[in-house]
């Protein structure tokens, strides 16, 4: 193996124990700290189907961001759909052809849809750094990492194009180098420069996401703004903390 | 009318451009030793300073908060700065201060979280925007979470529901125990605790008022409706804010709610141990003061022997008796259950009309063309009525039943995108008058709008707070303040009690009392 395949596969592994080991460590924080009064924004759901259809609605339709920017809405919706259909292409590199889900990603429809994502996840991106630079309110909101995020995304999307555009690579190997990392089977990767770059911007990505705003992800389904149920002069609503200071002084008896 | 600069209104909402620092010199009075004192909180040595060590008292506390309040933990970490909230704060689109722009308000305490509570901010500071928790910003946090009436209009249209509300309560906390209470609010709530209500209004005075609203009552009606206060065994206790028992609009609305009782045929009383609905605790995001001034309710319901609960018009009253009294002073298990615990006032007048049980003239408010204003603690934080968004269709529903014209504002400024009237939150007071006549720039456009197209000329609203506000800051805007008045008013002129003689005048010199 080369040297360069022996970094990459260190780098892999580092970086998806972070993604996960990070993510997984927040969202147990999020799921331990209680939620100790009923706060949903109101009207809300009664029931909690009602709870799941409303967090479903945001999460495929960003339901909120709709009735509050047009422009974000169009250029943000843009950006994550093509992002979900990139991510499905992607997903021929890690199953196996003798997989039964294989037919489902190796198809016309998601390779094609897929291919095109990006470059709608590259416009929808272009929009969401020219609002930021040109709206006054958002660029006084910004920061450095605002606007690095976006070009961090824009840069994965720009060398995906590349790669399948302009300097393609050998993507039987690159699918051995993957599988191999999941097997512990390790194999070479392809030395093609723009897919360098692509792999490190990943990789990149991965290790920022759980210690930055992209924790929105998650953070999406614990808002207790929209997950709680609306009943309670029904339901008794009362956190482990706010127990024990009942339990203190007795006076809820 | 002490002088102040009115933005303008306009035919449409216009969203301005930021202007730096233009509202940097609003901030209410701290609270002294005396007020920090009897809320239990601490104060520094000298006035105008912060305590001994308030620096690691700031993150610890704030870190204490982080582990008990889930919102405030998710919602530090998870805004993208899309900034779709910017242009939704009425504090913003009145003062054009950037400040004001919910994301930036919420940013006052994120970036003190980044800097001291995530790896990014712990070593690359700059590049998340975290800075070092300095007085500066602590000066900073206390006036700009002092210009946000927790309205939560920003909360509806972020796309993770962060609400800077949540976050205002928490900063408010903190602040307040590293010696940076609010005087309005740390003046009032002990009052609470030892009186019964914001006002210091003890049981004599409170009888007193009562017994001059029966004879109003009778001077205009010839009908006895009475007023109980501390009546053991009686069915119904009611609770409402204290500005009902004297400040206009208020008090007309307190007399409806009399009527209707009466009209029904219920027993009912007031207690003077919680003569208040209001429960400033929220305000300050102090979870023990909300839940010391709800207990008194259920101290009071036991010692009364009530058998149900109902609430007056109040605001932010309600969303604590909605959501939390069953949280901080339940369980209720002792109530009657086949009624809500408690019932909005305006469930239960709702309820006696559909059964038809209430003599109605509604020509009595025909010298009126009424709008409606959605106080948003109401619309946005809790129900009135059993189907989601009731909260909008009931007090139109009661105001339409009593009134025959009635318009609503335009629907960008109604329902759960209604526009706070400037004053919610813990910012009643006068050393924020500033502030509150900029705020309330959004609503009164749409009043304004109202008036001019579709010939508006009253706006009832269901909330002391907003009727207070209203009736100073109305005139501000070429407007007068008895423009305002309360719904449960409507329904006092209307009705028609049993036994009701020669109608009386109305009488219309209203004084402001608030
Ligand atoms: C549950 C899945 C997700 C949901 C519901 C979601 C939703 C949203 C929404 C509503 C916004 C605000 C609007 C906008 O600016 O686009 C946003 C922003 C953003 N999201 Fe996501 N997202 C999800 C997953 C992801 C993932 C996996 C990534 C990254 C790889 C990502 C990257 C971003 C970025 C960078 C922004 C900020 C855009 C800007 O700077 O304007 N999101 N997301
Ligand atoms: S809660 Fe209301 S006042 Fe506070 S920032 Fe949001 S919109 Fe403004
Ligand atoms: S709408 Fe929500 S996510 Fe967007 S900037 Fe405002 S608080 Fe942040």
């Amino acid at each position: 193996m080369t040297a360069l395949s022996i970094t990459y596969v260190v780098l892999f592994y580092v970086a998806m124990i972070i993604l996960f080991g990070g993510l997984i460590n927040k969202i147990m924080l999020y799921a331990r700290v209680p939620a100790p009064l009923k706060i949903p924004v109101t009207p809300a759901p009664l029931t909690k189907a009602g709870v799941v259809y409303r967090i479903f609605y945001e999460v495929v339709f960003f339901n909120s961001l709709f009735r509050g920017s047009k422009w974000t809405w169009i250029f943000g919706w843009m950006f994550h759909l093509s992002l979900l259909l990139a991510f499905f292409r992607h997903l021929r590199y890690v199953i196996s052809p003798d997989s039964f889900i294989w037919p489902l990603v190796n198809n016309m429809v998601v390779q094609s849809f897929g291919h095109y994502a990006g470059f709608t996840m590259v416009i929808g991106l272009a929009g969401l750094l020219a609002r930021r630079i040109l709206v006054d309110r958002v660029r006084y909101i910004s920061s450095p990492s605002d606007y690095l995020m976006l070009l961090l995304i824009m840069g994965i999307g720009v060398t995906g194009l590349g790669i399948a555009y302009v300097s393609h690579t050998d993507v039987v190997q690159l699918k051995a180098f993957i599988m191999g990392l999941f097997l512990f089977d390790w194999q070479n990767l392809p030395s093609d420069n723009v897919l360098l770059v692509h792999l490190t911007l990943v990789l990149l990505l991965a290790v920022i996401f759980p210690i930055s705003k992209l924790l929105h992800a998650p953070g999406l389904f614990f808002a207790p703004t929209r997950n709680q149920v609306d009943n309670p002069r029904e339901q008794r609503h009362i956190s482990p903390w706010g127990a024990e200071l009942e339990a203190k002084d007795g006076r809820n008896a | 009318m002490a002088d102040y600069e009115v933005p303008e209104t306009h035919e449409f909402p216009i969203i301005p451009s930021i202007m730096e620092g233009a509202m940097a010199h609003s901030s209410p009075f701290v609270a002294g030793k005396e007020f920090q004192d009897d809320m239990g909180f601490p104060s520094p040595e000298e006035p105008g300073k912060l305590i001994d060590g308030w620096k690691e008292k700031f993150l610890e506390i704030m870190q204490d908060k982080l582990n008990k309040y889930r919102s405030l933990q998710v919602f530090m970490d998870g805004c993208v700065k899309c900034g779709a909230c910017t242009d939704k704060c009425h504090y913003f689109i009145g003062t054009s201060d950037p400040k004001n722009m919910p994301v930036a308000r919420q940013d006052l305490l994120r970036k003190v979280y980044r800097r001291y509570f995530t790896f990014a901010g712990k070593y690359f500071p700059k590049l998340v925007g975290a800075v070092d928790l300095t007085e500066d910003v602590i000066k900073e946090m206390y006036s700009y979470y002092h210009q946000c009436s927790e309205c939560r209009r920003c909360a509806v249209f972020c796309p993770f529901g962060i609400d800077t509300a949540e976050v205002t309560m928490a900063a408010r906390d903190i602040l307040a125990m590293i010696g940076m209470g609010q005087k309005y609010s740390n003046q009032i709530i002990p009052k609470v605790h030892k009186i019964g209500n914001n006002l210091g209004l003890p049981e004599p005075a409170l009888l007193d008022t009562l017994e001059g609203l029966e004879e109003e009552i009778e001077d205009d009606t010839g009908v006895k409706v009475r007023f109980p206060l501390d009546e053991k065994g009686a069915d119904i206790l009611l609770v409402t804010p204290s500005a009902d028992f004297f400040a206009e609009p208020h008090v007309d609305g307190l007399m409806g709610y009399g009527k209707v009782f009466h009209a029904a045929g219920v027993s009912w009383t007031l207690s003077s141990k919680a003569s208040e609905a209001a429960n400033f605790g929220l305000f300050i995001g102090n979870y023990e003061h909300m839940r010391e001034i709800s207990l008194r309710i259920r101290d009071a319901a036991k010692e009364l022997g009530v058998k149900r609960i109902v609430f007056g018009e109040c605001g932010h009253a309600w969303r604590v008796a909605y959501n939390h009294l069953n949280t901080l002073a339940g369980p209720w298990d002792f109530l009657d259950q086949n009624y809500p615990i408690p019932q909005h006032i305006l469930e239960f007048t709702k309820d006696c009309l559909d059964r038809g049980i209430l003599n109605i003239d509604k020509s009595e408010n025909d010298h009126m063309t009424l709008t409606f204003h959605d106080s948003c603690n109401i619309a946005r934080a809790s129900r009135i009525g059993e189907d989601p968004g009731s909260q909008f269709t009931t007090p139109r529903q009661v105001i339409q039943a009593v009134c025959n014209n009635y318009y609503d504002m335009a629907p960008e400024t109604t329902h759960d995108q209604t526009f706070c009237c400037g004053g919610g939150g813990g910012l009643l007071t006068d050393d924020l008058m500033e502030l509150r006549i900029k705020g309330a720039l959004p609503r009164m456009e749409a009043l304004k709008n109202a008036v001019s197209d579709k010939g508006v000329t009253h706006m009832a609203a269901i909330c002391a707070i907003c009727k207070s506000q209203f009736t100073k800051v109305l005139p501000y805007y070429g407007m007068t303040m008895d423009q305002i008045v309360s719904v449960h008013q409507l329904v006092s002129n209307a009705i028609v009690l049993d036994g009701q003689g020669e109608e009386a005048e109305e009488s219309d010199d209203a004084e402001e009392t608030a």
